[in-house]
């Protein structure tokens, strides 16, 4: 049977990074394939390919068996390929039909009524439903994304990519998307969905194919596979890293985090009544599928997001017992409480750093206020910028280059730098080794274990498992913003936590 | 189409790239050969419809500025006008805030001023009524500039619009009260022409050399307070971006507030220089689009204050320069200003983006 | 006919005149922001239309041996339009193609454009104070014939020339346009999301440089309106276009960027802006001038603050308003 499309031997680099290499897959009519792998294993940059974001650096796309250059969206609609993307490209101030006709050239006058009957027509084939007068600021996420499938239908699409459709969506939103997309299949769409959730590949896929750090993996049928094997060919074997993991030294009860539920601005609960204790002394990681709440958690015990009442975040300082509440507290009036609290956060450029400032205003960030003068203090600062430059061999023109122009690991190095400098007692990180190449990852992995024998309470959030289990004494795992359990880094192992991660147990973890 | 390819058949004649690695000698260049192409094209704008020589006329406009001591005593008067209204806003644009309220800032000044020479002019003894002056003239700018800047910091309000429709709520108010106070006369003319009550007293044989004096010390001081103080630390931070202020825990609404406060304070500041040691009369015109044309010298001086002295100067020598010509050419007229200096400024704001971006060509693909 | 009766009928006339000069400042500035373009230059727009306008119209009843009074409104259109279109033109290539702060480059369209329109306009002055283009103003100011006789509702209704009507179906035009054609739906979700409406295949570029041209082509209109027929055909240098160029950049704020609130919003700006006048002889009371002028701006910030704290979202700017769009920079 022919394909649907088909792809031959695609391979896109971004600079040095391979993104994809070498990959190919095939999607029948009436057939839903499953593209399984972990965070930046290559999935969503192989899907941009066929809708037009990107342009490949070498390969071939087939649809019904023609070779086809797909260059812009609109090559990609004309093909009757239509991508639902993760962020959702939608008007906000339009209605369901007004942002279906955007960008359609066909006739000058908006015939709405029209637009709302083909809408109508599709929701009925395919089992949506889409008020198509509603505005889109109006929708719930869910409701979003079923405009942007009835969109790409609406557009004629005959193959259909979901880029993790269900990241959003609550068990029973994802039931009627399921059901909709089973429908679809059986209208002879080819349905490609891209997921890391194991139960969903087996539940709604009839193939699955794997890809792991931009390697293609392989294709098996749903039927002959088992969340065990899946999982082992999306990890793969353990790799063995030489990262130090010292026994943790009378470890201390440092931040206890009760009852803590954090809301997006949209109402969304993005942190779900979490509660565990970070000790002094260990590293502590967390470990979820992307947006599962890790930002929002460690956002809060900074000070930087609002918790729900009903929850706490204390902290014990070093050899007290006097415990200090954290929650309702900014971020200075933390310091000011005398809780040196360290974080790294993920938008380095956006958040923990000015890019448009040197090494050395950076370092001042965090502590400019420290004294009486109105002056600001360069000298130390100076000094810091000087020394971290040596120790982690910062590589940039000069310590008042403003930071963005420095390559992706030297702005980390110079962020984890100035947050170590400040000798906290907690040190809390996020992705802080992500886009850094395996040198920089070392020193980054060298200094938590160095702030760890320092007795801090370090909060490593991360997204290899391998890392994970070789740094980490605790891995607290993140499920849909739940806590899924807790396990010793020591003796989980890598499936146990790939399937705490991608199932939510009902009642705590294995652990 | 998020991203142009970068490789392939169909990559694009002509692609635009940020670029960060302009150096200052790089944008000097770049900004000076924007002048030189400016100049040319209002040299062929000139020949074209009047048939005069340019640069005779280019002549004619340095004299302007040069010819002689008188008009350069005046060409530094008004620069310092300009510039001290520029200084005042400098914070607010490094705070990425579009002070574009800066007129009305400084009519209310003066207007302040004004209402202390009026009607304190002869009851209070002389020290008093100057810092009854300055105090009440610092203090309305202030409020002009805080009352955007709270329903920003609150509501999110848009500031740039807000900010022009206070200039207009300022002009009418000026309007309002000359009208009163000049009774029957046609004008308001000079106030406390007897008592000079009021008045910036002549240092130097000159009234305004307070006015200079003061604004030499401001454009360091400003300088100083962005570069070197906390407070423009937290400024430069807010302006760049909220989310790093927040995590620096930097109270963003203060800091906004405060800012304005500062910008509008500068500003009537100005009115009181303009009205006190400059004109001692007031009118709807006395800020003379000084509050406009000081957004295009911080803009392009890039929030430094000494640059602003520069592009300060730039402006008043283009001013003056045209009305030079203006008298000495019965064809040319004063507005020969407005589009000699409109046309220079195009080119320089156009020559940002070559400062900014970097042209790349395509280099043989293979569908070429 | 009672003082009182004569002074409201006065008073609803000039309302109208000067409410069909900001009516299309605002509806062309409206028609710019919708594509995400905050054009500061309106002033400086509505001047260059106004130059045009006038002087094309004075040089062809001038030297034109037998004038004719549809072609000296077809070429005082046409020139009126194309002068603030190139004004326009020079405002889209700074802040579309080059990337210009557009609040700068609007200030210095304003300066720039009334500069070139009283730069010329000495040359018409030729030494004189002012300069009269009666034909045109003639021509311009016809009203409409036999209606205009009624009694009180010939005056209220139709005594004044086309260019009055023509605007009110202008907006009517424009809301058309905005909510009812696919190019004005394309426009709309370029000022509000241009990523969005770029991965959907707009050509973001396009429309921002057409919006902005034919916008500040509409606005010109409003210039040439001015001189033509409500100055009564005179140019002089003391010209009060910069401040109704301004009330126009408030009427499009005050209409909350909805071109059918531009008919009644400009009126209501008339009937506030010459109340002074009228206050005496039909109320009886006396408020300063100076302070009923004050009244639309005031008004202006009030709507202002209000939409802010309301957040309705019919209500706000256009999302991407006053941002220069970069693809490569999400």
């Amino acid at each position: 049977m022919e394909y649907a499309i088909e792809l031959r031997g695609i391979t896109k680099t971004f600079g040095e990074v391979i993104a994809n290499n070498n990959i190919s897959l095939a999607v029948r009519r009436g057939e839903i394939l499953s593209l399984l792998g972990e965070n930046g294993s290559g999935k969503t940059t192989l899907m941009n390919m066929l809708s037009g974001i990107y342009y490949p650096d070498a390969g071939q796309i087939f649809v019904d068996g023609k070779e086809v250059t797909i260059r812009t969206p609109k090559d990609a609609y004309a093909l009757g390929i239509g991508m639902i993307h993760q962020h959702f490209k939608l008007v906000d101030v339009f209605t369901a039909a007004e942002n279906m006709t955007l960008g359609m050239e066909d006739g000058s006058s908006l015939k709405l009524k029209d637009v709302k009957q083909k809408i109508r027509e599709i929701c009925d084939k395919f089992g949506f439903h889409v008020d198509p007068d509603k505005k889109v600021y109006d929708m719930s996420v869910s409701e979003k994304q079923t405009l942007e499938i009835v969109k790409v239908l609406y557009r004629g699409a005959e193959i259909l990519i979901l880029d993790e459709p269900t990241a959003v969506l609550t068990p029973q939103e994802t039931e009627q998307l399921f059901a909709v997309i089973r429908n679809m299949k059986a209208h002879g769409k080819a349905v490609i969905i891209i997921t890391h959730k194991l139960h969903e590949v087996l539940s709604i896929s009839d193939r699955v194919s794997i890809l792991r750090k931009g390697e293609y993996i392989g294709t098996v049928d749903t039927a002959d596979a088992t969340e065990l094997s899946l999982t082992e060919m999306m990890v793969g074997q353990k790799v063995e890293l030489n990262i130090d993991r010292p026994t943790p030294k009378n470890p201390s009860p440092r931040i206890v985090v009760e009852h803590v539920t954090c809301l997006s601005p949209e109402g969304v609960k993005m942190v779900d009544d979490v509660s565990f204790t970070a000790y002094g002394g260990e590293i502590l990681g967390i470990a979820g599928i992307s947006g599962c709440g890790q930002k929002e958690l460690l956002e809060a015990i900074a000070g930087l997001q609002t918790v729900e009442a009903g929850g706490s975040i204390t902290y014990y300082a070093p050899g007290e017992t006097e415990k200090r509440e954290l929650i309702g507290c900014s971020p200075r009036e933390i310091s000011q409480l005398g809780v040196s609290l360290s974080f790294v956060p993920e938008d380095r450029l956006g958040m923990g750093l000015v890019g448009s400032m040197g090494m050395t205003d950076n370092m001042m960030l965090k502590n400019y206020m420290n004294g009486k003068s109105p002056f600001t203090e360069r000298k130390a600062p100076r000094i810091l910028a000087e020394k971290i430059r040596e120790e982690l061999e910062v590589v940039t023109p000069g310590i008042s280059t403003p930071v963005r122009r420095l390559s992706g690991g030297n702005v980390q190095k110079v962020l984890v730098g100035r947050e170590i400098a400040s000798s906290p007692t907690v040190l809390m990180t996020a992705y802080a080794v992500r886009g850094l190449d395996i040198n920089t990852s070392y020193t980054i992995y060298h200094l938590l274990n160095e702030q760890k024998a320092k007795g801090v309470a370090v909060i490593y959030v991360g997204e290899d498992l391998d890392v994970l289990l070789a740094l980490c004494d605790r891995i607290l795992v993140l499920c849909g913003g739940k806590l899924n359990g807790i396990v010793d880094g020591r003796e989980a192992t890598k499936e146990g936590v790939g399937l705490m991660m991608t199932n939510l147990a009902s009642e705590g973890g294995e652990a | 189409m998020k991203k142009t390819q970068t490789t392939g058949v169909k990559e694009p004649f002509l692609r635009i790239a940020r670029r960060e690695d302009v150096t200052t000698k790089g944008s000097i260049l770049i900004r000076a050969a924007a002048i030189i192409a400016a100049l040319v094209v209002d040299a062929l704008f000139i020949f074209l419809v009047t048939g005069l020589n340019p640069v005779s006329v280019y002549v004619v406009m340095f004299t302007g500025t040069f010819g002689n001591f008188m008009r350069f005593k005046w060409a530094v008067e008004e620069l310092a006008k300009l510039l001290l209204v520029g200084i005042a806003l400098a914070p607010a644009f490094k705070m990425r805030f579009w002070n574009i309220g800066a007129e009305g800032q400084v009519l209310m000044g003066g207007l302040a001023t004004a209402f202390c020479m009026i009607y304190f002019g002869n009851t209070l003894p002389t020290w008093l009524l100057f810092v009854t002056m300055f105090v009440t003239s610092i203090a309305i700018g202030a409020l002009w500039g805080i009352i955007p800047a709270f329903f920003k910091a609150r509501w999110n309000t848009n500031e740039t619009l807000f900010t022009l429709m206070m200039n207009y709520v300022a002009i009418q108010l000026v309007a309002f009260a000359t009208n009163t106070w000049r009774g029957q006369a046609s004008s308001l003319g000079r106030i406390n022409p007897g008592t000079e009550a009021g008045w910036f007293p002549s240092i130097m044989g000159q009234r305004c050399t307070i006015n200079i004096i003061v604004i030499a010390i401001l454009t360091v001081a400003m300088f100083i307070y962005l570069k070197y103080t906390k407070h423009g630390f937290e400024i430069a931070v807010v302006g760049e971006s909220e989310n790093t202020a927040r995590y620096a825990g930097i109270n963003v609404r203060k800091v906004i507030l405060r800012t304005m406060a500062i910008s509008g304070a500068i500003c009537g500041l100005g009115g009181l220089f303009i009205v006190a040691g400059n004109s001692q009369t007031i009118a709807t015109t006395s800020a003379g689009g000084r509050g406009f044309d000081a957004i295009i010298v911080a803009w392009l001086a890039k929030f430094n204050t000494f640059y602003m002295v520069l592009i300060s100067f730039l402006i008043v020598f283009l001013e003056k320069g045209a009305s030079q010509i203006a008298t000495s050419y019965s064809i040319m007229n004063d507005y020969s200003a407005d589009v000699i200096s409109g046309i220079i400024l195009f080119f320089i704001l156009g020559s940002e983006f070559f400062i900014n971006y970097r042209l790349i060509f395509r280099n043989g693909g293979k569908n070429a | 006919m009672s003082i009182v009766l004569q002074s409201l009928i006065a008073w609803i006339t000039r309302t109208v005149m000067f409410g069909t000069v900001i009516m299309y400042g605002s509806l062309g500035e409206t028609m710019t922001e919708k594509s995400g373009n905050l054009n500061l230059g309106v002033p400086g727009i509505m001047y260059l239309g106004a130059f045009g306008g006038f002087a094309s119209a004075y040089y062809y009843s001038t030297l034109a041996e037998n004038p004719s009074k549809i072609l000296c409104i077809l070429i005082a259109l046409l020139c009126a339009f194309l002068a603030s279109a190139f004004g326009g033109l020079i405002f889209s290539f700074l802040t579309i193609t080059l990337r210009a702060n557009q609040n700068v480059t609007g200030l210095a369209l304003t300066t720039f454009g009334m500069g070139i329109a009283n730069f010329f306009g000495v040359f018409v002055l030729d030494g004189s104070v002012s300069v009269k283009a009666e034909f045109a103003n003639q021509a311009f100011k016809t009203p409409i014939p036999g209606l205009c006789r009624i009694p009180i509702i010939g005056d209220v209704l139709f005594s004044y020339g086309f260019l009055v009507y023509l605007a009110v179906i202008l907006a009517v035009v424009l809301h058309f346009f905005l909510t009812k054609t696919k190019s004005g739906l394309n426009l709309r979700a370029v000022g509000e999301n241009p990523a969005t409406a770029d991965a959907a295949g707009v050509n973001v570029s396009k429309y921002k440089y057409l919006a902005t041209c034919i916008g500040a082509g509409i606005s010109g209109i409003g210039g040439l309106y001015y001189v033509l027929d409500y100055n009564n055909g005179i140019w002089a240098t003391t010209g009060n276009i910069e401040n109704l160029g301004w009330l126009a950049v408030a009427l499009v704020i005050f209409t909350t960027w909805k071109p059918l609130n531009a008919i009644w919003g400009s009126y209501i700006f008339g009937l506030l802006y010459w109340l002074y006048q009228y206050l005496p002889d039909i109320f009886g009371i006396y408020v300063p001038s100076d302070l009923m002028r004050m009244t639309p701006y005031v008004v202006t910030i009030i709507v202002l603050v209000v939409t802010s704290l309301r957040k309705q979202r019919e209500s706000q700017p256009p999302a991407a308003l006053g941002l220069s769009y970069f693809r490569e920079e999400r």
